[in-house]
């Protein structure tokens, strides 16, 4: 706020709510992003004078994006939830 | 033989399964303890669906055949679980409050309930998804001959029969019974969807299990596994950015638009909520799905003969190590991706062809003349059974005809690319209120045909299309060669067809949508779908309201101070049984929050406070409707009720002065009468008498004669003058009589008054005392003789004394006498005549001076 004097009460958790919907509107993007890596790697060259990456690589980055997108996801919909649902926990 | 009659079995015992699990979900549905159906878990395993037998089976080839690219099938639907806040959310949400029924449903509700629009998406839908179907029928026969190359009396024995004919007609009768028990689209078909989470859960495991058997069992552990995949010839990585980027695009399209995706993700769903279940849980199915996907396939290349089909990796890679029970679980595995997309697709499809096709057609040959709710219903049903079967159907003939093959196999993405045509208008549609029918219909035709041009027909059962027009184009038409479009040649076919109609597709919905007009119908339904938060109060939809305490509270603590503010809201959040400092705008707390700042501010500068925050709240166009229609009538009915009331209001007011006029006039009437009958009568009784005297008397006195022809003279004017009056209007209107004020002398009057009644005869002796009776008088004398003439007449005729005596003793007390201002009829003893013993009734008419 810009007044200084006032001290203006914020409630936090709505202020974290409404972040963790744009966390929930952002985390396709950085899916799209993290997914769209893989056009940069080396490609197979039947010349082969580039190393190209490996197929293991491959699956362990694109699966890892995969379970790490999942883990956000649940984050934020707990929280989300939590929010909802269950609104006890008033320690603010 | 064994092990197919073994195969058989455990496929009837299995499908035996499902329908009991179906039939058990629907009796606990129907009995109310089905709350564990409407779990979000149900809801997700039920998203499932997506994962087909084509990507059961299918993605193992796929991945033999172009290393990793199989994954964009998996990761589009990822993007679009993980981004559900963005589109699915709204979906859901307008599926539920508008009770959409189908994908047609959606497109044409959004566009004014436009009918065409309907049956143009179900035609695209039944042309994108029949080919999908007989795909299904394909793996399920192709899954029954890998058993049977094992087993060569099998082998025959498949041969002679119609292994997809029978899943067809299973799969119809299961569909048939449990797709159309209800008709409410708020009805679930949780006997379906059970079964469908049943099988998400099979197929899973089951190809989970072949996973773990090939990385630990085969490979020996994830390192070596490893080190085979990067050893094999999908061992480097090999990409396509076009294809990456566009399969991954147009997956994501498809899930949003394939019929059986809208019909779980939307239809089915029981509650908002388990979005946020499924957002996390969705992917995670699909990841695991095609986790193990490259090591089978790493394995089946290096373990199975060159030339043996990879799409039967799943199978065959267990059946080449002996491991029949593991093939068999497979087999389930992609028997149960069929069938579980069979089921939804045709329960979807049939929704859409009985709703937007069969029955404008049935409603318009029968004119309305149905008969009653209940012969809609019956039709409905059955159209929708009618329908099942005819996709079904259709399904199987384009198995037939196509002779399945590999053609069949690439009908998959073709699919894909058909339904996603349905993106721009759909996704136009709930985001953008400017989308219009006639741009989603412009959109569509173009996108469909484009994507018939470039895909469907080309690839239509081998190609329909005749070599010419593949190499130079429709009539030699260069830059329409359908894999060719504007002359740009050398692009992927499925990327080419995909990119074209999808972008012209957009391209004329949003043009046309910006020059056409929408109805009336069409801005309403815009206006409610893409506002659906703002209109639909759903307890969830709780981040406008909490935004907006929290600007009350700001503005609140500016002025009335941190302390109190904060004290407030805490109590009115636990009024509502929240916790924290923020409750809900709800009328009665604003109510009150507007009542503490006024107290500061005043009453309506805190109600435009509050109404400027509060303002951005909207209601919808129907809800206004609503509102506006209740209060037109109420103000109707109030306003008659006033009319009413007033009338009545009226009304009694002219009663009362009816009635006051009309006890006034009584009033008068009696006054006038008795007034005018002894007025009439008096001067009569004289003239009668003293002209009997003048007849009868013999010799009198010319004097005495004199005075008698006077007084009869003078009692003759003096009736006259009374029936002047008597004549006179005013005397009724004004309620009294015109006096005829004279001056005079009271003295002269009552000579008069004596004369006139002849008194001084012989009746009675009349005394008159006082002095003051030579007073001078302003009065009317002949009514003030009339008064004495009346009393000495009554005193006369009443009086029984043997010497009758009437003294009349005027004295001044000061007042001043002013005639009569009203004449009642008041049974009053005139002054003066104490003596006379008379009846109350005596004076007949009384005079009350003021």
């Amino acid at each position: 706020m810009r007044e200084r004097a006032t001290p203006l009460f914020l409630e936090r958790r709505s202020y974290r709510q409404r972040r963790l919907m744009d966390a929930a509107r952002l985390l396709p993007l950085l899916g799209v992003l993290l997914w769209l890596i893989p056009l940069l790697w080396p490609q197979r060259d039947p010349a082969g004078e580039v190393a190209a990456v490996s197929t293991s690589s491959a699956i362990l980055y694109i699966f890892g994006v995969w379970v790490l997108l999942a883990l956000i996801a649940l984050f934020v919909s707990l929280m989300l939830d939590s929010k909802a649902e269950t609104a006890d926990d008033g320690n603010v | 033989m064994a092990t197919l009659n073994i195969l058989i079995a455990v496929c009837l015992a299995y499908v035996a399964l499902l329908f009991a699990v179906a039939f058990m979900a629907e009796r606990a549905a129907l009995k109310g303890r089905g709350n564990w159906l409407r779990s979000p878990w149900i809801y997700t395993l039920s998203l499932s669906i997506y994962c087909t037998a084509w990507t059961f089976y299918g993605a193992v080839g796929y991945a033999a055949r172009s290393g990793l690219e199989f994954v964009t099938i998996y990761l589009g639907p990822t993007l679009v679980m993980v981004g559900w806040w963005w589109a699915l959310r709204k979906m859901v949400r307008i599926g539920r409050t508008q009770r959409i029924t189908s994908v047609a449903d959606l497109i044409s509700s959004r566009y004014g309930k436009s009918g065409l629009l309907a049956v143009c998406v179900t035609l695209l839908a039944l042309v994108g998804i029949t080919p999908y179907i007989s795909l299904q029928l394909q793996s399920v026969t192709l899954s029954f001959s890998s058993f049977a190359v094992s087993d060569p009396v099998g082998a025959s024995l498949i041969a002679d029969q119609d292994t997809a004919l029978w899943v067809a007609v299973g799969l119809a009768l299961f569909t048939i019974l449990f797709g159309t028990r209800n008709l409410d689209a708020n009805e679930r078909h949780h006997g379906v969807v059970m079964a469908i989470a049943v099988e998400a859960v099979v197929k899973l495991f089951a190809l989970i299990a072949v996973g773990v058997f090939v990385v630990w069992g085969l490979a020996g552990g994830i390192s070596p596994m490893l080190e085979r995949i990067d050893a094999s010839d999908i061992g480097q990585w090999q990409m396509d950015g076009g294809r990456w980027v566009g399969l991954t695009f147009l997956s994501a399209a498809a899930f949003l638009t394939l019929p059986r995706m809208f019909q779980v993700l939307v239809v089915e769903n029981e509650d908002e909520r388990h979005l946020r279940t499924a957002a996390w849980a969705f992917p995670t199915y699909l990841m695991l799905m095609s986790l193990f996907v490259v090591p089978i396939a790493v394995i089946g290349l290096e373990l199975l003969p060159a030339g043996s089909n990879p799409d039967q990796f799943v199978l065959t890679v267990p059946l080449s190590q002996g491991q029949e029970g593991l093939a068999m679980l497979a087999f389930l595995g992609g028997f149960s991706s069929a069938t579980s997309m069979v089921i939804v697709a045709a329960i979807a499809l049939s929704t859409m062809v009985s709703n937007h096709i069969v029955m404008p057609i049935f409603l318009r040959l029968t004119q309305g003349g149905v008969n009653g709710p209940s012969d809609v219903r019956h039709v409905v049903i059955l159209a929708r059974r009618l329908s099942i079967g005819v996709v079904l159907a259709l399904g199987y003939l384009y198995y037939k005809i196509s002779g399945g093959g590999s053609a069949l196999a690439a009908i998959g993405l073709v699919s894909f690319a058909g339904l996603a045509q349905l993106l721009p208008a759909m996704m136009g549609g709930i985001f953008w209120r400017g989308a219009t029918r006639n741009g989603a219909f412009a959109g569509l035709v173009t996108g469909f045909a484009i994507w018939a041009w470039c895909l469907l027909l080309p690839g239509f059962g081998g190609g329909v299309l005749p070599a010419s027009v593949m190499a130079d184009g429709p009539w030699g038409i260069g830059w329409l060669r359908p894999h060719a479009l504007f002359g740009i040649e050398g692009m992927d076919p499925l990327l080419h067809a995909g990119m074209w109609s999808l972008l012209l597709n957009a391209v004329v919905f949003v043009i046309v949508s910006l020059l056409s007009f929408p109805s009336p119908l069409e801005r309403l339904q815009g206006a409610q779908f893409v506002n659906i938060f703002d209109h639909s109060d759903n307890p969830q939809s709780w981040s406008g309201g909490i935004a907006q305490s929290e600007d009350l509270m700001i503005m609140a603590q500016r002025i009335l101070g941190p302390e109190m503010v904060q004290g407030f809201f805490q109590a009115e959040a636990a009024r509502q049984g929240l916790a924290g400092y923020l409750p809900e705008p709800t009328p009665d707390f604003l109510a009150r929050l507007e009542r503490e700042l006024s107290g500061a501010v005043g009453g309506a500068t805190a109600h435009a406070m509050v109404a400027q925050i509060m303002g951005a709240a909207t209601v919808s166009v129907e809800d206004l409707l609503a509102v506006a229609d209740e209060t037109a009538q109420m103000m109707e009915y109030s306003s008659q009720l006033e009319a009413k009331s007033n009338e009545l209001t009226r009304t009694a007011r002219q009663l009362r002065a009816a009635n006051d006029k009309l006890t006034q006039l009584s009033v008068q009437k009696d006054a006038f009468l008795s007034q005018i009958s002894h007025e009439l009568r008096t001067p009569m009784t004289s003239i009668r008498a003293f002209s009997e005297i003048l007849r009868d008397a013999e010799g009198l006195e010319p004097k005495d004669l004199t005075r008698y022809a006077t007084i009869i003279h003078a009692e003759a004017i003096r009736l006259t003058r009374l029936l002047d009056d008597l004549l006179d209007l005013s005397v009724l209107e004004n309620g009294q009589v015109n006096l005829n004020i004279r001056d005079g002398l009271l003295s002269d009057v009552i000579s008069h008054a004596i004369a006139a009644s002849g008194s001084d005869m012989h009746t009675m002796r009349v005394r008159r005392t006082g002095p003051a009776a030579e007073v001078m008088l302003t009065t009317d004398h002949d009514r003030l003789a009339q008064v004495f003439i009346n009393l000495i007449a009554n005193a006369q005729k009443y009086c029984d004394a043997d010497r009758p005596e009437l003294t009349i003793d005027v004295s001044r007390r000061g007042g001043r006498v002013i005639g009569t201002r009203r004449i009642a009829l008041l049974p009053s003893k005139p002054r003066g005549i104490h003596p006379i013993p008379c009846g109350p009734t005596l004076m007949g008419l009384g005079c009350c001076e003021e």
